[in-house]
């Protein structure tokens, strides 16, 4: 390991090494810092990316990470009703292991350097401000020096606490997922997404069945935060309910944190920025950070390209990160935010109505933030009418 | 009180290392730890956590 980079960049989940493959081929000398031993593991992802997104960051679709392609999904109500979502454009399920490592090929080869098992725990600082990280690495504490330090840490997000922004988690932002991957399973249809909505299987939160092959798939659920019994719980306690899930095996347990919003104001300071899940970059309706990764990676390059070569890499110049986003990705998310908060007070018999009242479409316009049409049928609705409120 | 950590049950998520409010809990060479000087047993972690692998108990 050398003593100096232009970048360095903690953590190499996708958000760091998209972001450490594109810097490095503008010509910036850039490090990256993965903790763990292995690079995409453990998975902490129900593993589902659309083509667009996947296409916006230089995949075709056709690399041996695809181990499903999606086209539409089909949304279930508390009472059994279903909605069929569009495919739209399409998708498809990966295997983060392997995607994740993919990326990092494509890291290296531009010519970042990346190590593993590398922690960082602190942030070096000279005239009080951030100039290059502390970390520990083959049992010795070094220190390593850069112009711009970019912390991809992920749900943690300790780093980003260290540089001074509030980019940890309150019960409000955050959601307590667990998964299975299983085998031997029943599917209907395996090039479908399940998301199973309800306050008694999931409350405050969905089960989603995102199929890997005929037979396999990711079963998971998130839950509110104030929950008697925990996600795991309410998971197992559903699989047992099916005799086509409860048949099958579990190869894979995963538990983990989904960020639902929390978005922050300013994700950077002199010499740093967070992106990814460490800046709560996801979509809050369905706690999605991969499709913001092809995003944000592009705003973040751009304007460290233009902070390094000017030579000013002051929070001032690279503001422009936090202007770019907001404006791109940050006041729609904020929107879908909203809507969020409304469902979290809507009864089941409130979301069986939307199988008679809301079309896949509109379904999917939610998760993009456009809410008119919602709008208009919750004021046909006296109670329903009360909660517009929380969408304005 | 005190926090505990049941390590057979804990899957490493760090879940609750982001969302505690005194920044107690450290993921360390994959393995939580909780530094019992910075905690203030507001149990925000272990209604969290998805599998209660973080208790408060009596300290006996």
């Amino acid at each position: 390991m050398e003593q100096k980079y232009d970048i360095i960049i903690i953590g190499a989940g996708p958000s760091g090494t998209v972001t450490g493959k594109l810097c490095a081929s503008k010509g910036l000398k850039v490090l990256i810092l993965e903790k763990r031993p292995e690079i995409g593991a453990p998975k902490r992802c129900a593993e589902g990316l659309g083509k667009p997104d996947l296409e916006r960051i230089g995949y075709t679709g056709k690399e041996r990470f695809v181990t499903q392609k999606i086209d539409g999904g089909i949304l279930i109500t508390p009472n059994g009703g279903t909605i069929d979502l569009p495919p739209g454009p399409g998708g498809y399920i990966l295997e983060r292991k392997v995607f994740d490592k993919f990326l990092a090929y494509d890291a290296a080869k531009a010519g970042a350097k990346i190590y593993t098992k590398a922690h960082v725990f602190d942030l070096i600082r000279v005239g009080g401000k951030i100039a290059g990280v502390r970390l520990m690495y083959n049992g010795e504490q070094k220190d390593v020096y850069c112009k711009i330090v970019v912390a991809a840490d992920g749900v943690e997000s300790k780093i980003a606490r260290i540089a001074g922004l509030p980019s940890g988690n309150t019960p409000n932002t955050i959601e307590s997922g667990y998964q299975y991957e299983m085998a031997n399973i029943d599917i209907a249809d395996p090039h479908k997404l399940y998301t199973y909505l309800g306050n008694e299987i999931a409350p405050r939160g969905y089960i989603w069945i995102f199929p890997k092959g005929s037979h396999i798939a990711n079963v998971g659920i998130g839950i509110g935060n104030c929950n008697e019994k925990t996600a795991k719980y309410y998971l197992d306690k559903w699989i047992a309910g099916n005799p086509g899930m409860s048949k099958g095996s579990i190869i894979e347990e995963n538990s983990g944190g989904i960020p639902i919003g929390g978005f922050l104001e300013s994700m950077t300071t002199d010499n740093f920025l967070a992106i990814g899940d460490a800046a709560h970059q996801v979509n809050p309706l369905h706690g999605g950070g991969l499709a913001e990764v092809s995003f944000s990676a592009q705003i973040a390059v751009d304007v460290i390209n233009d902070a390094i070569k000017s030579g000013d890499t002051s929070n001032s110049a690279l503001d422009k990160y936090n202007k770019l986003w907001w404006e791109k990705r940050g006041k729609n998310l904020k929107k879908i935010e909203k809507i969020v908060h409304m469902l979290e007070k809507v009864t089941d018999s409130e979301l069986n109505m939307a199988q008679s009242s809301l079309s896949g479409q509109d379904i999917i316009d939610l998760t993009e933030g456009k809410t008119h049409k919602l709008i208009r049928i919750m004021l046909k609705n006296p109670r329903l009418a009360t909660l517009v409120k929380y969408l304005k | 009180m005190v926090l505990k950590i049941d390590k057979n049950k804990c899957l490493s998520c760090a879940g609750c290392v982001s969302i505690c409010p005194k920044d107690a809990l450290t993921l360390k060479n994959m393995v939580l730890e909780v530094d019992e000087n910075k905690c203030i047993e507001c149990a925000i972690c272990t209604r969290f956590c998805p599998v209660r692998a973080l208790r408060l108990t009596t300290n006996l």
